[in-house]
């Protein structure tokens, strides 16, 4: 079983401070948690700093032992972490895209085995027609499933997905949201996932963290951590949840809430 | 239980044929061009041995290759001494350019990038003009044939060390590597230029001879050092060859598989200008082969840099070769120098390939 625990974490760039004193506790045992926010709230560095890539004051803990002292090879390993932006338009072979991220972190692998890898992320994700077609010639959408098979195919037990459905239609955002779900089941894992989507996330994640201005302004259960008045602090917008007739919250958003940044950037 | 042994005990997929036959397939073909693109480099060489003014056929030079000793006296000379080391030190140099555009091309993320883009042949130039213009061999106490080639190299291996002192400095982002390279090319240029303004008549004409580029000045030992750089390069190379697949996914998603992206960067310019300096120590400024020869590997063999950084290789070593054999060509008795037949009759042949390639549907 996997245990992530984030506490106090703060990091800035320069003068600015980006996140203060975030703190998530102990994610474990299958646990899927979206993390919202407005633009600028700190979502993807709060993932790049458990992803290892960036530093940071507070402690970042994955099984008992901090993500800034594991070697970059086993955090590797461990941590899946997909960016928020698309793999590059090359003329990368989407099936040899998938075998270089497996290589990259697993040089042990025989050949076989990272076939038979990239075989199962191929059927997963249901993009076995996409597997030789070059990125060039894939839409946004198609690369950003082939970058979620580079992350999963190491079969990590951390995922942290930087808006992963962006360029997605809903099918394939269900898709997605599946094939997470399998693999942190499968794997006792976790996973974050940064999303823009409340309702999406509402509906597919076990809690929420809901993130502005680099704090965290809400953290727990969907229905718990997303209010009226959580909106309207984090989006700035005049919205309330309520349940739909299975029982799922969803979250409607009647108009923007006073002036300002916050108000002008939303959209 | 490995994961890779939990992968094997998974339901299979959906369609019966695995993927990896597909891909073993598409692999083959991608070897059987890179044997193919091999044995257009032999034949080249033939041919190039073949060209000059005493008339050999192919078959004077292949018996000649495979048993010297049947050869006279006069066509041994010609085959072994003269012709073989210009047609072989124009396959190493071509292979050096290529490699080192190819791995230029991946780190930097550009495809304009090569060996002078960063202004490493410039810098090679600025030596070399150094050498010749204040004759550095006495003061230096060095052989007077490698000290032009030695002030090359030392002014190649200088320039990638300042851009990699500067980047860092300033945080090695590809846009700075590239922006301090730019720079430096200009700023070499305009040196370069002071000296040849400062230069007597016969020293301006080395360098502008220089400049031109050629493997004219082949030896064995040359070619000996060359090739041997290249073999050292190349194992270093394919050691890395999936991390730097991996980074034409992007870099930051080579930063999540673990790939140490700016050390891998910091490597392989170093590697780089290893091997444009010592190519282009000897031989001058050849400045069009390290960027389209890893053009034509990508649309031959795509960016598979098991295929990608041989096959660049090898397109390079069959430019260089296919323009030395067009040197002497062109003009019957006059040896043009390689650096001015390569964008002569090369570009026009790239923008072609480019333009084919542009006009087949996906």
């Amino acid at each position: 079983m996997t245990t992530l625990c984030v506490s106090d974490v703060s990091l800035g760039y320069g003068h600015r401070s980006v996140l203060s004193g975030v703190s998530l506790g102990d994610i474990s045992d299958g646990a899927v948690i979206g993390v919202l926010g407005p633009n600028g709230a700190g979502k993807s560095t709060l993932l790049r700093a458990i992803a290892g890539l960036g530093s940071y004051t507070g402690g970042i803990v994955l099984d008992g032992r901090p993500v800034s002292q594991m070697s970059v090879a086993r955090r590797a390993r461990q941590v899946g972490y997909l960016p928020q932006d698309l793999p590059q338009a090359t003329s990368l072979v989407a099936y040899e895209a998938v075998v270089s991220a497996c290589r990259a972190v697993r040089p042990d692998y025989s050949m076989q085995d990272v076939n038979a890898a990239v075989e199962q992320v191929f059927d997963s994700l249901d993009i076995r027609d996409l597997a030789f077609r070059t990125l060039n010639q894939l839409s946004g959408g198609q690369r950003q499933l082939v970058g979620l098979a580079q992350v999963i195919v190491k079969r990590p037990t951390v995922l942290l997905l930087d808006e992963p459905t962006s360029s997605l239609d809903l099918r394939w955002q269900l898709g997605v949201f599946k094939t997470v779900r399998r693999i942190v089941g499968e794997l006792s894992g976790v996973a974050l996932i940064a999303l823009h989507d409340i309702n999406l996330a509402m509906r597919h994640c076990d809690g929420i963290a809901l993130l502005s201005d680099g704090r965290l302004q809400a953290h727990g259960p969907p229905s718990k951590a997303m209010t009226g008045e959580t909106l309207r602090q984090a989006y700035g917008i005049d919205g309330r949840i309520e349940l739909c007739s299975q029982g799922v919250p969803i979250a409607i958003a009647d108009g923007v809430v006073g002036t300002g940044r916050r108000a002008a950037t939303e959209p | 239980m490995t994961s890779a042994t939990q992968h094997r005990m998974l339901p299979p997929g959906k369609s019966d044929v695995p993927l990896a036959i597909g891909y073993r397939r598409f692999v083959h073909r991608r070897f059987i061009w890179l044997v193919a693109l091999a044995v257009a480099v032999a034949v080249s060489i033939i041919v190039n041995v073949m060209t000059g003014p005493a008339g050999l056929s192919f078959s004077d030079v292949v018996q000649g290759l495979l048993r010297p000793s049947v050869l006279t006296p006069a066509e041994h000379v010609i085959i072994w001494d003269i012709r073989l080391p210009y047609a072989v030190m124009a396959l190493v140099v071509g292979a050096c350019l290529g490699l080192a555009g190819a791995e230029m091309q991946t780190v930097l993320n550009n495809p304009l990038a090569s060996p002078s883009t960063l202004g490493v042949m410039y810098a090679a130039t600025l030596g070399a003009s150094l050498a010749i213009v204040f004759d550095l061999s006495v003061p230096l106490s060095l052989p007077e044939n490698y000290i032009v080639p030695i002030c090359a190299f030392i002014g190649a291996v200088a320039s990638i060390g300042l851009i990699q002192i500067l980047s860092r400095f300033y945080g090695a982002t590809v846009d700075t590597v590239v922006l301090f390279g730019i720079a430096l090319v200009f700023a070499l240029q305009a040196l370069v230029s002071l000296i040849q303004f400062v230069a007597d008549s016969d020293s301006l004409q080395q360098i502008v001879f220089w400049t031109m580029g050629s493997v004219a000045r082949a030896t064995w030992e040359k070619i000996a050092l060359i090739g041997g750089t290249l073999g050292v390069c190349l194992v270093f190379s394919l050691r890395q060859i999936w991390m730097m697949t991996a980074l034409r996914g992007g870099e930051n998603y080579a930063a999540s598989f673990g790939v140490p992206v700016k050390r891998l960067r910091l490597v392989v310019l170093l590697r780089v200008s290893v091997l444009t300096a010592v190519a282009v120590a000897f031989t001058g400024v050849i400045g069009f082969v390290g960027l389209v020869g890893p053009h034509i590997a990508r649309l031959a063999f795509g960016e598979d840099h098991r295929f990608y950084l041989p096959g660049s290789a090898l397109a390079g070593a069959f430019i260089l070769s296919g323009a030395s054999i067009a040197s002497k060509l062109l003009v019957p008795g006059i040896l043009i120098p390689d650096g001015i037949v390569t964008a002569l009759i090369g570009i026009p042949l790239f923008l072609a390939l480019l333009l084919s390639q542009r006009r087949r549907p996906h």
